[in-house]
C-alpha cells in the first residue's frame, strides 16, 4: 500500500465520486473522509519518517508509469526532509480549509467541497512528487480550481480578481514549465527525475551562462507565484476576493510551490546561476516585499486586503532566506514555509470569523468585538503574534534562523529585514487592537442591533484550533521538523556553504 | 493496349488495403438507397444507421490496425500505408462519428433534407482517410478535392441562413482559389522534375518517391523552390495558418455548428497529414521549407491569439482559436524534421484536440437556437447552474483546449514543447509560449461567461429584451459523445498509457 498515492488519490476520487452522482445527501460525511485521509496519512508518515529507509535523502520512494516513460516523465513518489514538512503542512491545513468550508454554508455547496477536494488532491502532490514535471502538474491541477472558486464564490471584485490571478499566475506558471524542460535538455539527463537530474548535473553539470538564463526564468517564473515584488499585485486583490477556505490554501499552502521549486530544483541544479541571481533576489526581497509592500500594508483599512498583503511581505523574508544560498538559509525558508502556512491560513480563517460577525472588512467600522467575542479575539491575537514572529510561535524560529543565515551575507538588507518586524508588529497589532478593542462604532452598532454577534462556534473554533496548536508545538519544540529539514538541505547542499559569497572572498 | 500491363496494374490494386474507405463509401450510397426505399415516417433511422455504420467500420479498423498492408505501397504507387496513416484513418472515423451525433441534434431545429448531410460527411470522410495515406500528387489533389467539393455542400448547409449561404460562397472562392495556387505548384514541380534537361528526371514525377529522389539531386533548382512554396501555401489554406486564414472566421460562423466542428478537427487534421507527407518529400529544400513554415507559424500563433481576444460570438472565437492551435501544430511539424518522437506529439496533439473540440462544440450545439450563426457568449449565461452537465463538459473542453493541466491538451502542448526544444527551436517556443498565455484570456473568459454569476442589466418596463435562445436537453447519443470527451480528456491528461505506447512515446 502506497501512503502517498493514497494520500493524493482519495480526495481526488472522492471529486470524481462526486461529480459522476453520488447523492447529494453524502456530501458533507464524505467530504469529512476526503480531507481527513491526506491530513492522516500525513502525519502516520511524518512519524515513520524518522526510521524509513532512504535513497538518495528520498523516504517512501515508488515510480508509476504512466505512459511517457520514454521521454523520462515517471509518476514517481517520495518525501525528503524538505518536502515532508511541508506535505504534513499541506495536510493538516487542507483538513482546516475543508472543515471551514463545510462549515461555511456556502451556496452550492456540493460543487464548492468538489473543487476543494480536487485542490487538495493536487496539493498533496505538489510535495510528494519526485518527479519535477508531476510536480508542476499537480500545482496547476491545485491552481486551477482555485480561479473558478475565486469567480464564484468570491466577494467583492470577484470577476477582475479572478482574471488577473489567472493571468498573472499562467504566466508565472508558463515561465516555470519552460525553466523547468530546459533544465530537462540541459543537464543532459532527459528525465524529469530530481534524483537523476542532481546525478547528472554532478557529473556533467550545465555550463554557468546556460545556468543563469535558467534560473532567471525560474526566479521570475516562481517569483510571480510566490508574489515576489513587484510581480506581486495579484495577491493582495486575489486573497481579498478569494473565498476564506480557497485563501487559506493558496496562501497558506499552494504559494509555497514556487520557494519550494526554487530550493528542490532551481538552487541545487543551478548553483552558479543562483549565485548570479542572489544579490538581485535579495534586493527585490527586501527592499520590494519587506520594506514597500509592508508600508503599503500599514495603509490598508480592509481587513483582509491586509492579510493578504502580510503574506505577500511575509514571502520577502523566504526569499531573502533562498538569496542566502546557505545550508541555514535554506533550512531557516524550509521551517519559515511551514510556518507561514499555519499563521495565513489561520489569520484568513479568523477574519472571515469576524467578517460574519461585523459584515464588514472596514477596519474603520469596527471596533469592541471583544465584548462579544472573547474566544476570537484570543485566537486572532494569538495569530496576529505568530505572524509577526514572537518567540512561542513557530514563524519565530523560521525568521531567526534567516536573518541568521543573512547576517553573513547581505549585513545592510538584514538590517532592513529587521526593521520589517517592526513594521509587521505595528499593522498587526493596530489591526487587532481597531477589531476587537476601543470603543464600538455606530456602524457596528447597527450590525449588532439586527444581528448579535456571537463566539466562535466549535465548528469554526476546531479548524482554528488545529491550525494554532501546529504553531505553538513547532514553535515550543522546533526539533520536531529541524532534525529532518537539516538532514536533507545539508546533503543536498553538499557545496553549498563554499558559494555563499562572503567564504568566497574570505577564501 | 497490352494485357499484361493492365494485368500488372491490377495485380498492384489491393482493393483489401483500402477497404476501410470502400466501405464508407458503401455507406454513403446505403444511405441514399435507404432514403428512396424507406417510408418517410421511417427515414430518421438513416442518422442512426450512418453512425452504427461508422463505430462498425471504426471496429473493425482496430481490430485489424496492424494489418499486412502498413509499411506497403499499393495502387501503383498512389497510396503508401503507414502507421501516421492508420493513426489518421482512426482520427477521420472518429470525427465523423461525432460530426454524425452532432448533425442529428443540429439539424433538429431545420427544416432541412436530412439524408444528405449524413452521407456527404461520410464521403468526405473517406476521401480524408485517403489523403492520410497518398503518396502521389495526383492522389492527393483528387482526395482532396472530393474533401473540399464535399465541405462547399455542407458549409452552405442551412440554406434558408442568408450567413450560411454566405460562407459556402466564401468557402467556394477561398478554396477554388487555394486549390489553383496548389495545382499550380503540382505543376511547377511536375515540369521540373519531368524536364529531360534536368538531372535524374523521372517519368513519374508526382509520385513522392521519385519527386524526392529528384530534388536531392537538384538541391538549388528555382522552379522547384517556387513550386514547393506553392505547394505549402495551397495546404496552409486547408490547416488555415496565416497569411491564408481570411476565410475561417465567417465560415466557421456560417456553417451549421457540426460542419464547423468538422471543418476545425477533420479538415485542419487532414491539412497535417499533407503537410507530415510533404516536408518530408520536400526534404532536399530543408532550409526553404522550414522558413517559410517557421513564419508561418509565428504569424498564426499571433494572429490567432489577437484576433479571437475580441471576439463575442462563440463561433467566430472558437475558429480564430482553432488557428492559433495550426500554429502550435506547424511547430510541431517543424520539429518533427529532426525529432522523431515529435511526431507522436502532433498525433497526440490532434487527438487531444478532437476531444477537446467536440466537448466545445457538442455544447455550443445545445445552446444554440434556430439560427446558428447567432451564438453569443452571452447566451452561456449561468449555464453551469442550469445545466450542470454542459457546463463541466464546456469547462473541460475549454480548459483542455486552453492546454490547461491536468487535462490533455495540456499533454499534447508539453509533447510538443518538449519537441521544439529538443529541435532547438527557441524563438518559435517563445512565440509558442506568449500565444498560450494570451489565449487564457478568451478561453477563461468563456469559462467566465458560463461558471461565474454575471451581472444582467435590469429589464424596465417597455424594453422588449432580445429573448435568449432556449437551450436543449441533451439525447442520448450526444450525452455520450460529450461525456466520452470530457472524460477522455481528463483521463488523458493523467493517464497516457496506451496512446502513449501507441504513438511511440513509451
Amino acid at each position: 500500500m502506497d501512503l502517498l498515492l493514497i494520500a493524493i488519490v482519495s480526495p481526488l476520487a472522492l471529486a470524481l465520486a462526486m461529480v459522476l452522482g453520488l447523492p447529494k445527501a453524502l456530501t458533507r460525511n464524505l467530504a469529512y473522509v476526503g480531507f481527513a485521509i491526506p491530513a492522516i496519512i500525513s502525519i502516520v508518515l511524518w512519524c515513520q519518517y524518522g526510521d524509513a529507509a532512504k535513497v538518495s535523502t528520498y523516504a517512501f520512494l515508488t515510480t508509476y508509469d504512466t505512459g511517457l516513460s520514454k521521454l523520462g516523465i515517471n509518476l514517481t513518489l517520495g518525501l525528503n526532509g524538505i518536502s515532508m514538512p511541508l506535505f504534513v503542512m499541506a495536510g493538516i491545513v487542507g483538513l482546516a480549509a475543508g472543515l471551514y468550508a463545510l462549515q461555511s454554508g456556502a451556496e452550492r455547496l456540493h460543487t464548492y467541497v468538489v473543487l476543494l477536494l480536487i485542490m487538495q488532491g493536487g496539493l498533496m502532490g505538489v510535495f510528494a512528487s519526485v518527479d519535477v514535471f508531476f510536480f508542476y502538474f499537480f500545482h496547476e491541477l491545485a491552481l486551477i480550481p482555485t480561479f473558478i472558486m475565486v469567480g464564484i464564490w468570491g466577494g467583492r471584485d470577484r470577476n477582475y480578481a479572478a482574471m488577473k490571478m489567472t493571468i498573472y499566475l499562467t504566466v508565472g506558471a508558463m515561465l516555470s514549465l519552460l525553466g523547468l524542460i530546459a533544465i530537462y535538455y540541459t543537464s543532459g539527463a532527459k528525465t524529469f527525475d530530481m534524483i537523476a537530474l542532481r546525478e547528472a548535473v554532478l557529473v556533467e553539470g550545465i555550463s554557468v551562462g546556460i545556468q543563469q538564463n535558467i534560473f532567471g526564468m525560474l526566479m521570475f517564473g516562481f517569483g510571480v507565484l510566490v508574489s515576489l515584488w513587484p510581480l506581486h499585485t495579484w495577491a493582495p486583490l486575489g486573497y481579498g476576493a478569494a473565498p476564506s477556505s480557497v485563501a487559506m490554501l493558496h496562501a497558506g499552502v499552494l504559494k509555497k510551490f514556487g520557494l519550494y521549486g526554487l530550493i528542490q530544483v532551481a538552487l541545487p541544479l543551478l548553483p552558479q546561476g543562483a549565485e548570479h541571481w542572489a544579490v538581485i533576489l535579495a534586493t527585490l526581497a527586501v527592499v520590494g516585499n519587506v520594506l514597500i509592500v509592508g508600508i503599503i500594508t500599514m495603509a490598508q483599512r480592509d481587513l483582509k486586503q491586509l492579510v493578504g498583503y502580510s503574506s505577500v511581505m511575509h514571502m520577502g523574508y523566504a526569499f531573502l532566506g533562498v538569496a542566502c544560498l546557505s545550508v541555514v538559509g535554506v533550512g531557516g525558508v524550509v521551517f519559515m514555509m511551514v510556518a507561514h502556512g499555519f499563521s495565513a491560513a489561520l489569520l484568513f480563517l479568523l477574519s472571515t470569523s469576524i467578517h460574519h460577525r461585523t459584515q464588514t472588512f472596514d477596519l474603520d467600522e469596527m471596533g469592541g468585538l471583544v465584548k462579544h467575542a472573547p474566544v476570537l479575539s484570543a485566537f486572532f491575537v494569538a495569530a496576529t503574534l505568530a505572524s509577526i514572529g514572537l518567540p512561542g510561535f513557530a514563524n519565530f524560529w523560521g525568521e531567526l534562523t534567516i536573518f541568521v543565515a543573512a547576517w553573513k551575507v547581505f549585513p545592510t538588507l538584514t538590517v532592513i529585514a529587521i526593521l520589517g518586524v517592526v513594521i509587521s508588529a505595528i499593522y498587526g497589532l493596530r489591526a487587532a487592537a481597531r477589531v476587537f478593542f476601543g470603543p464600538q462604532t455606530e456602524a457596528f452598532d447597527k450590525v449588532l442591533a439586527e444581528k448579535p454577534a456571537t463566539d466562535l462556534t466549535w465548528s469554526e473554533k476546531l479548524p482554528a484550533l488545529l491550525l494554532l496548536v501546529a504553531l505553538l508545538a513547532l514553535g515550543f519544540w522546533p526539533k520536531l521538523m529541524t532534525d529532518s529539514i537539516n538532514d536533507s538541505v545539508t546533503a543536498i547542499y553538499p557545496a553549498a556553504e563554499a558559494v555563499v559569497p562572503t567564504d568566497v572572498a574570505r577564501n | 493496349m497490352p494485357t499484361e500491363l493492365l494485368q500488372q496494374a491490377a495485380a498492384d490494386n489491393h482493393w483489401a488495403a483500402i477497404a476501410p474507405e470502400l466501405l464508407v463509401g458503401c455507406l454513403a450510397l446505403l444511405l441514399l438507397i435507404l432514403e428512396i426505399v424507406l417510408p418517410k415516417e421511417r427515414q430518421e433511422i438513416i442518422p442512426s444507421v450512418a453512425i452504427v455504420g461508422l463505430l462498425g467500420i471504426l471496429g473493425g479498423l482496430i481490430f485489424n490496425y496492424h494489418s499486412d498492408y502498413v509499411g506497403q505501397t499499393t495502387f501503383n504507387g498512389l497510396l503508401h500505408h503507414s502507421g501516421t496513416g492508420q493513426f489518421l484513418r482512426l482520427f477521420f472515423l472518429m470525427a465523423a462519428t461525432g460530426v454524425s451525433v452532432l448533425g442529428v441534434v443540429a439539424l433538429k431545429r431545420q427544416a432541412m433534407p436530412k439524408v444528405e448531410f449524413f452521407a456527404i460527411t461520410l464521403v468526405v470522410t473517406g476521401a480524408m482517410m485517403l489523403l492520410g495515406q497518398s503518396n502521389h500528387f495526383v492522389m492527393l489533389f483528387v482526395a482532396l478535392e472530393t474533401i473540399t467539393v464535399g465541405f462547399y455542400v455542407l458549409v452552405s448547409y442551412t440554406r434558408t441562413n442568408p450567413l450560411s449561404l454566405e460562407a459556402g460562397l466564401k468557402y467556394l472562392i477561398m478554396g477554388a482559389l487555394s486549390s489553383g495556387i496548389l495545382l499550380f505548384g503540382i505543376a511547377l514541380l511536375y515540369g521540373a522534375a519531368g524536364s529531360q534537361a534536368m538531372m535524374a528526371s523521372t517519368t513519374d514525377p508526382m509520385n513522392f518517391e521519385a519527386l524526392r529522389i529528384f530534388l536531392y539531386a537538384n538541391p538549388n533548382s528555382p522552379i522547384a523552390a517556387v513550386g514547393i512554396v506553392l505547394v505549402l501555401s495551397g495546404v496552409a489554406f486547408k490547416v488555415g495558418a496565416v497569411p491564408f486564414q481570411i476565410w475561417i472566421p465567417d465560415v466557421y460562423q456560417g456553417a451549421p455548428t457540426p460542419v464547423s466542428a468538422f471543418l476545425a478537427i477533420a479538415s485542419k487534421a487532414a491539412g497535417f497529414a499533407i503537410l507530415l507527407t510533404l516536408v518530408s518529400v520536400f526534404d532536399a529544400y530543408q532550409s526553404l521549407v522550414v522558413t517559410v513554415l517557421s513564419i508561418m507559424a509565428i504569424a498564426t500563433i499571433i494572429f490567432g491569439n489577437m484576433a479571437a481576444l475580441t471576439q463575442h460570438n462563440v463561433k467566430r472565437l472558437i475558429g480564430l482559436s482553432g488557428v492559433s492551435h495550426a500554429g502550435y501544430l506547424l511547430i510541431g511539424v517543424i520539429a518533427a524534421i529532426h525529432v522523431p518522437f515529435a511526431l507522436g506529439a502532433i498525433c497526440f496533439y490532434l487527438f487531444a484536440y478532437m476531444l477537446g473540440s467536440f466537448a466545445v462544440f457538442g455544447v455550443m450545439t445545445h445552446v444554440s437556437g434556430a439560427d446558428d450563426a447567432d451564438q453569443d457568449l452571452d447566451h452561456y449565461t449561468d449555464l453551469a447552474k442550469t445545466h450542470p452537465f454542459l457546463g463541466a463538459v464546456l469547462g473541460v473542453g475549454l480548459g483542455s483546449l486552453a492546454g490547461i493541466p491536468p487535462l490533455a491538451g495540456f499533454m499534447g502542448k508539453l509533447l510538443i514543447f518538449l519537441g521544439a526544444f529538443e529541435a532547438g527551436l527557441y524563438g518559435l517556443l517563445a512565440v509558442a509560449v506568449v500565444g498560450v498565455v494570451l489565449s487564457i484570456y478568451y478561453y477563461f473568459g468563456w469559462i467566465k461567461a458560463a461558471f461565474f454569476p454575471q451581472w444582467r442589466p435590469p429589464v424596465f418596463e417597455g424594453d422588449d429584451p432580445v429573448p435568449e435562445p432556449p437551450r436543449q436537453t441533451v439525447g442520448m447519443p450526444a450525452g455520450i459523445l460529450l461525456a466520452t470527451a470530457a472524460l477522455a480528456s481528463v483521463l488523458l491528461g493523467f493517464y497516457q498509457g496506451p496512446l502513449g505506447v501507441w504513438l511511440g512515446l513509451s
